[in-house]
């Protein structure tokens, strides 16, 4: 396949980007999308140039470290794939692929499609735990009982890979579907109930001073997470917030 | 000489006796010693929670943009733990007796019956932070088997058992960041281990995004740096997976065992291209229910690989079930290296299905009947048809490994709910690392090794489900005992200082490598060459070993070296957020580390586990032991260059466990 590529290009967070193009031939449909990026790269260095900078780890859509918005969708045209993930049979020949890194405000970028989502630690940070030790004298793991339609929906709460594609698709950069997720996954189990309102506080709190914003309800960012995680986390996680407001103001 | 210090006493009263015998550091005391760890996988997050918990002032790094993106995330199957929740006759010796075995007999027994006793604790501590391991109808915990094992004692989170377990540890670990008893440093690498008065005092660290360099001292250092499997180029790893903060280690005076212990993982996606840039694991837990075969016959084969037939035109009895044919005891769950030669065996042979001939079926036409028929029966059904058998068998699989079923599908664009995947071996683990005694500590005083970057528990041979295990036990409970007994002498020495000429030395010879690599300006980007020694690694010191191919071999990486220092290229500059030169140092590391590995095989003159000497086997292929001359664990010592490293003796001392030839048929 023969490809013209649209790439973000910006030195670091101060600088002003603006998009390259490059062409790219000889692209096999077997290759990942990150495959036909480490290509152009190839192709940039050996030409004398800086390579374009872009985060990754995995290359099998757990870590959630890569992170590209593809012709305007985040992690690119497929559903439930990360841009690791995506294979160049989602495109054809002679397409012209515009790539360009998360937007939003929490998120400012390092350089080119690299950005920084340290805000997403500092959620986590401010309550997305079960405050236990370590010490391993817990009570036996078989101890409490959690209904497997429970342990399962928590579960695919926590399925969450925090790779920012619901912020980056939200005309708003919300992070609701992200920190719903968190919340709902201990809300679920039985032994994230004795932190359960002072959790869903302090981690909203969190995201409103990082910079996140509102939800309008849209629903493009469970339309983008390549995880599926569904709207009724953020739907649970208001509920939660807002009896655990009532409560503190009594 | 080297000491192992294993405890005095008897096997299974060892660790707590240990426990009740070391020096401990008072509460107050810890608030004045510094601890360093690197990586925040399930060793490190662990480690770095834990540590803070019990005081001590921790600083964590990691090189990815957050702790929870280590490469433990991408674990699928599962985790080990003696609970015997199956009520099928597992207990601690059990775990214990089957790791020995696994690993074919070249692990310390004390080490891994400690490993086998804290096991039962890392999941009731995992489910006490809200990990979300799959369970039964009832409400209990859900277990599955893996290979080499006829207990179910693995746990699980569907396919994302790493996943789930990181993400536990990563909450202990923010939880100790919010109180501030964790200095989180993301976007870090680090560059080199600092020594004073012969002891490990820090390290030298580069902060990524900037470029710069930065010192960081403490009282101890501990490497959670995982796993060096990336040295082949194409393994399951993370892209970043790496040999080096082991290998600056190693460089500084802590012993290298085992290098060449590698561990080939049967059921990971084929090779598709020149392209390639990773490989992808399908979990061992798929052997539970899938079924292994090639055609029996060759010209069916032929067929399918030049695309006149597919697997579903051959009948039945035309079918080479060759795992259940030769070892019917354990079947398609044999240990992993089992299966990956008998699959190299097979495909070598002409037998492979696919267009470069490396490839075999895993079939899960058999298990889609079997639970269709029994959830037909649990939904009352009488006489269902075949088609609603299937329906409902699918919805089963789909249940157990449906991420790994979408992965693959999305990955070969076939679909394995109707056709059989196709695998083929793939580099996966390191049982070889740092050389570590009882305490985890390396031979270098003060600095400590854990999770995958050590080399402790695993002998030739890892089961599955036993790294996350290892790396959490190793975090949570075992690490954070054994190093209060050495930084017990430290409470009176006061911070230390990173002002000392020690430092300044340590940091002016990574600048000077780092500007080298910039201003070398030659002509082949940095993967160049990796995917060069990679190509050596596999062909040479991959799943079978000779001696002529391992010389041939060290020859041609000594070349690759001076070829990748003369010759390549890092664009852009060392001042600010540059990933190629990363990886730059990186290569240049798996460069001699690649040697070593290619001289602890050669030097190992019998096969054990994932090393196979093709010298040294059974008339009838399998591995080959030299109990008499080979039952020793290899520790490499530094001595100034990789080509003239010395090799030192740990001799294992088996008291416990009879040394047998494994059989698993
Ligand atoms: C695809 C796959 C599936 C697997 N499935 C299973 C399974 O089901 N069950 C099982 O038991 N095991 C499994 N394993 C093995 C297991 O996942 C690993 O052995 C284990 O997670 C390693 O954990 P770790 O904490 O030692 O290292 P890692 O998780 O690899 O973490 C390494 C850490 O070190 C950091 N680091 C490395 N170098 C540096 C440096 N120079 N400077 C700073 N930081 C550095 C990294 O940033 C990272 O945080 C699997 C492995 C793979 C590849
Ligand atoms: S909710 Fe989905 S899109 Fe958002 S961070 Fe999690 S996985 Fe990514
Ligand atoms: S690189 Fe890990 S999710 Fe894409």
């Amino acid at each position: 396949m023969n490809l013209t590529l649209k790439v973000w290009r910006q030195d670091g967070p101060e600088a002003t980007g603006h998009m390259d193009t490059h062409a790219l031939g000889g692209v096999s449909p077997d290759m990942s999308f990150l495959e036909m990026m480490d290509m152009l790269n190839d192709q940039i260095i050996r030409a004398g140039e800086e390579p374009v900078a872009f985060d990754h780890d995995c290359r099998e859509g757990i870590c959630g470290m890569c992170s590209m918005f593809i012709n305007g969708e985040a992690h690119g045209p497929g559903r439930g794939v990360t841009t690791c993930q995506l294979h160049m049979r989602s495109f054809n020949d002679g397409d012209t692929i515009a790539i360009e890194p998360w937007r939003a405000q929490a998120f400012p970028v390092i350089k080119d499609l690299t950005v920084d989502r340290s805000a997403f630690d500092r959620v986590i940070q401010a309550g997305g735990y079960i405050s236990v030790n370590t010490s391993g004298n817990t009570i036996d793991a078989n101890a409490i009982p959690v209904p497997k339609e429970q342990a399962d929906d928590a579960f695919s709460a926590a399925t969450c890979i925090g790779c920012g594609a619901c912020v980056a698709s939200c005309k708003n950069a919300s992070a609701m579907l992200f920190v719903s997720a968190k919340v709902s996954q201990f809300a679920l189990l039985p032994q994230g109930q004795p932190e359960r309102e002072s959790r869903v506080q302090r981690m909203v709190e969190q995201m409103d001073k990082e910079g996140f914003g509102n939800c309008t309800n849209t629903g493009a960012c469970a339309v983008e997470c390549p995880k599926g995680i569904d709207l009724s986390n953020i739907a649970r996680m208001n509920r939660d917030f807002m009896s655990a407001t009532v409560k503190s103001k009594k | 000489m080297l000491d192992s210090k294993i405890p005095e006493g008897p096997l299974a009263d060892k660790w707590t006796k240990y426990k009740d015998d070391i020096q401990l550091v008072n509460p107050a005391n810890k608030r004045s010693i510094d601890v360093i760890v690197i990586g925040t996988g399930l060793a490190g997050s662990s480690a770095a929670a834990s540590l803070a918990e019990m005081g001590y002032n921790v600083k964590a790094l990691c090189f990815q943009d957050s702790p929870r993106r280590a490469h433990s995330i991408a674990a699928q199957g599962g985790i080990n733990a003696a609970k015997n929740y199956q009520n099928d006759g597992d207990s601690v010796h059990r775990l214990f007796y089957d790791t020995v075995k696994g690993g074919d007999y070249r692990s310390r027994e004390a080490n891994v019956h400690r490993l086998a006793e804290v096991s039962t604790n890392i999941i009731d501590q995992c489910v006490a932070q809200g990990v979300p391991f799959a369970r039964e109808y009832g409400g209990l915990l859900d277990n599955r088997s893996f290979g080499g094992v006829q207990v179910s004692r693995t746990f699980y989170a569907k396919g994302q058992t790493g996943q789930q377990l990181l993400l536990g540890a990563y909450s202990a670990l923010s939880r100790q960041i919010s109180k501030g008893k964790v200095d989180m440093l993301t976007r870090h690498e680090m560059m080199d281990v600092v020594m004073l008065d012969g002891k490990c005092r820090g390290i030298i660290a580069r902060n990524l995004v900037t470029g710069e360099l930065e010192r960081h001292a403490a009282h101890a250092v501990v490497l959670a740096t995982g796993g060096y499997g990336n040295v082949f180029f194409l393994s399951t790893n993370a892209m970043g997976s790496n040999v080096s903060a082991a290998w600056k280690a190693h460089k500084k005076g802590a012993h290298m065992a085992n290098p060449c212990f590698t561990q080939i993982h049967p059921t990971c996606i084929p090779v598709s291209g020149e392209h390639q840039s990773k490989l992808t694991l399908m979990s061992e837990s798929l052997r539970n229910d899938g079924r292994i075969w090639v055609p029996a016959k060759k010209e069916d084969a032929d067929a399918i690989r030049n695309g006149t037939k597919k697997a579903l035109e051959i009948a039945e009895a035309d079918r080479d079930y060759y795992l259940e044919r030769r070892y019917p005891a354990f079947g398609n769950l044999v240990p992993r290296d089992v299966a990956s030669r008998a699959a190299k065996e097979r495909c070598d042979a002409g037998f492979g299905v696919n267009k470069t001939g490396e490839a075999v079926f895993l079939d899960f036409a058999s298990a889609i009947n079997r639970y269709g028929k029994t959830e037909a029966s649990i939904r009352g059904l009488s006489e269902p048809s075949t088609e609603e058998i299937v329906t409902l068998g699918k919805e089963v699989v789909k249940a157990k490994y449906g991420n790994l079923f979408d992965m693959y599908k999305q990955i070969a664009a076939d679909n394995p709910y109707e056709t059989p995947m196709k695998i083929y071996p793939a580099v996966h683990y390191t049982m070889g690392g740092l050389w570590v005694d009882y305490n985890l500590m390396t031979s270098v005083s003060g600095l400590y090794a854990t999770g995958e970057s050590n080399f402790s528990d695993h002998g030739a041979n890892r089961l599955g489900a036993s790294a996350l295990m290892q790396g959490l036990a190793d975090g949570y409970f075992v690490l954070p005992y054994t190093i209060g007994d050495y930084l017990a002498n430290d409470i009176r020495t006061g911070a230390i200082s990173s002002d000392s000429a020690e430092f300044e030395a340590a940091e002016k010879a990574v600048q000077e490598r780092i500007d080298h690599l910039i201003n070398n300006k030659g002509s082949k980007p940095v993967d160049d060459f990796h995917r060069r020694l990679g190509r050596i690694m596999w062909n040479e010191c991959g799943m079978s070993r000779n001696e002529a191919g391992l010389k041939k071999a060290i020859v041609e990486i000594r070349a690759l070296r001076e070829e990748f220092w003369k010759d390549v290229r890092v664009p852009g500059n060392a001042t600010s957020y540059n990933p190629e030169l990363d990886k730059a140092g990186r290569v240049a590391d798996f460069l001699e580390q690649g040697e070593l590995m290619c001289m602890d095989a050669l030097a190992r003159e019998e096969s054990c586990g994932g090393h196979f000497r093709e010298e040294h086997q059974t008339p009838d292929g399998e591995a080959l032991r030299d109990d008499e001359n080979f039952a020793f664990v290899s520790a490499w010592e530094f001595v100034g260059d990789p080509s003239e490293s010395k090799m030192i003796k740990e001799d294992l001392v088996f008291e416990n466990i009879e040394l047998k030839q494994r059989s698993y048929k």
